[in-house]
């Protein structure tokens, strides 16, 4: 089963944000990385994929299964997007919230099978030592983590992440993105992550989308997309690629 | 994956920690309501006429042996007064838990939105002028007024909640300009009234359990019996919805039509409660910041417990309101200010990192 999204148009107002966005058949256990500069339309296209937004014209299909078919409650059953912020004021701790988003809003009762999934979560996304904690005391890569281990915890065919490490340090980055891959590797589910760093980019994901006024300018291996000749004046920078002492892609960028 | 320099816990002694902290939830509530009992107890027992403890009991056991005058005081003034306070209770702290919920905001009550002086205003309509809302009721008139003005205040916040884009802030301040509006309309037929009708209209506002009889707990009961169990039955989503709108929307929760509905609700409880006992102020306020420091906001514990706090609260005011100056029953609501705001405010300055921050 596939993904993949056809001539999708989306305005706020007069405003257009995505322009005839279109991308080809995304691959169960692939990770895939949206890069694109600010405002190019990242988070609308996560939002319209995920149902909630919906779009002036186009289609996403799921394998032959197009999602405009599906009510939005079906739909973020098989789509588990992971919004960017989450407002953090709130008196619950963090077993709490991962609970609640194994319960997916279904049954009144948490079995100890729940229990049992969202300690091993939280212990796997190494944030166990929190688990007890409020929300509104983490810090905002601890929360980050915990929105990530919140959408780890469910179960789906797409998983969308809005730059799931925008908060974090170097280590927790290269951890996070690690969990991701793995995870969506080991359930053959279709994975996208939208990112800024370019490097963390090609280090973690399969394939990449490049995105630029909510149109897509390629799309393919981090290889193939890097080396485009447009992705410089995308980002209006000078872009210069190395290979690293890991044979990974480097991607040095400068301004004049 | 580890993180900082804390040892890793393993996932049986996180589930460890979640079901103690579960435990002692449920030992704190069943606290509650074993002290909510106990209140309801002694509400019974006590008041200005001299009947003993034992002979109380014996007369709410068995309703034959009591004499006309036990019979008027324990079955007709006590216990509907010592129900009243743990409905309403109830169905304040229900009310205030959930518009603090659906507005993300710690000060929503019925009576900080305007509810109440909807209410208020209502009331002084009948008292005043004679004027009812709803035609041909009769004696009911003050009661009908305060309803009918009350779920008017209500629909024009849920109206206004219909218009695109309204944030829960805006809601807040809607809500804040009608308790002013109403306010100032109560001061000009105040301003106009008589001396006697001031006098019952101020009485009217202070609040009282001594209009209760068994019709008005039958309907605050059933009210209450209709809207917990939907709330409770919408507890994942209101639990979700805490965590702001887009975390909610992205678990599938249809955000606006959650508010619309609990906000129907809401308005059905605080117009029906404060309808029957007049303004009372701060027990929708404070009974869910109790349940919120006890059990935190997992609706499933929070909701039970706001209700729970709620009619704890306005039971012991009943008791309280006896037991100042003996021979005197004062009006509920002088006493819930005066206990509240004290309380509130030191409840704010110990919780202040932990809770709405």
């Amino acid at each position: 089963m596939t993904l993949s999204a056809r001539e999708l148009r989306f305005a706020y107002d007069q405003r257009t944000i995505l322009n005839e966005t279109a991308f080809e058949a995304l691959q169960p256990g692939q990770l895939t990385a949206l890069i694109g500069p600010n405002a190019s339309g990242k988070s609308t296209l996560f939002r319209v994929i995920a149902g909630l937004l919906k779009p002036s014209a186009g289609q996403v299909h799921l394998g032959d299964l197009d999602l405009a078919t599906l009510s939005t409650r079906a739909r973020l059953k098989r789509v588990c997007f992971m919004p960017q912020f989450f407002a953090a004021n709130a008196s619950l701790t963090v077993f709490d919230v991962v609970m609640m988003a194994r319960k997916n809003l279904a049954g009144w009762k948490v079995s100890a099978a729940d229990m049992d999934a969202v300690g091993e979560a939280l212990h796997s996304a190494g944030i166990g030592h929190l688990s007890e904690a409020y929300i509104s005391e983490l810090s905002g890569g601890q929360a980050q983590m915990v929105s990530v281990a919140q959408a780890l915890i469910r179960q789906a065919d797409v998983y969308l992440f809005d730059e799931p490490t925008s908060a974090l340090d170097l280590r927790h980055q290269l951890d996070v993105l690690g969990q991701i891959a793995s995870t969506i590797r080991a359930r053959g589910a279709i994975g996208i992550v939208a990112l800024h760093d370019l490097n963390l980019a090609a280090r973690f994901a399969d394939h990449l989308i490049l995105l630029r006024q909510g149109q897509v300018l390629a799309q393919g291996s981090p290889q193939e997309v890097l080396h485009r000749p447009e992705i410089g004046a995308t980002y209006g920078v000078g872009i210069h690629i190395t290979i690293g002492p890991k044979e990974d892609l480097v991607v040095h960028a400068y301004t004049s | 994956m580890s993180t900082d320099t804390h040892p890793p816990l393993s996932a049986g002694e996180i589930v460890g920690a979640y079901r103690r902290r579960t435990a002692r939830r449920v030992m704190l509530v069943l606290l509650a309501a074993l002290a909510l009992c106990t209140t309801i107890l002694i509400d019974i027992v006590t008041g200005p006429a001299d009947l003993s403890f034992l002979r109380t009991l014996h007369v709410i056991v068995d309703p034959s042996v009591a004499t006309i005058k036990e019979e008027v005081i324990i079955w007709d003034l006590r216990l509907p007064v010592a129900l009243m306070a743990v409905v309403v209770g109830a169905m304040l702290g229900v009310a205030g838990a959930e518009m603090q919920t659906i507005l993300n905001n710690p000060l929503a009550d019925p009576f900080t939105l305007g509810l109440s002086s909807a209410a208020s205003f209502g009331a002084a309509l009948a008292i005043v002028l004679g004027f009812s809302v709803i035609p041909s009721v009769g004696g009911l008139l003050v009661t009908v007024n305060a309803f009918a003005l009350s779920l008017l205040a209500s629909l024009a916040l849920f109206a206004f909640t219909r218009l695109r884009g309204v944030t829960p802030e805006a809601m807040i301040l809607v809500g804040i300009a009608m308790l002013f509006t109403f306010n100032a309309l109560l001061a000009f037929l105040q301003y106009g009234a008589s001396e006697l009708q001031l006098a019952q209209l101020i009485f009217w506002q202070l609040g009282s359990l001594a209009r209760a009889t068994w019709p008005k707990v039958g309907i605050c009961v059933v009210v209450l019996l209709i809207v917990l169990p939907y709330f409770l039955s919408r507890s994942w989503a209101l639990t979700a919805l805490r965590m702001g709108e887009d975390k909610a929307a992205a678990l599938g929760v249809n955000v606006a039509l959650l508010r619309l509905m609990v906000l129907a609700g809401v308005s059905l409880l605080s117009a029906v409660a404060v309808s029957f006992v007049g303004a009372i102020a701060f027990v929708g306020l404070v009974g869910p910041h109790i349940a919120r420091i006890i059990v935190g906001e997992d609706q499933r514990g929070f909701l039970p417990l706001s209700a729970l706090a709620g009619a704890l609260i306005l039971s012991g005011t009943s008791i309280a309101s006896k037991a100042i100056t003996p021979g005197i029953v004062y009006p509920i609501g002088m006493i819930t200010s005066l206990i509240g705001i004290p309380f509130f405010v030191s409840l704010i300055l110990s919780q202040r990192k932990r809770h709405w921050q």
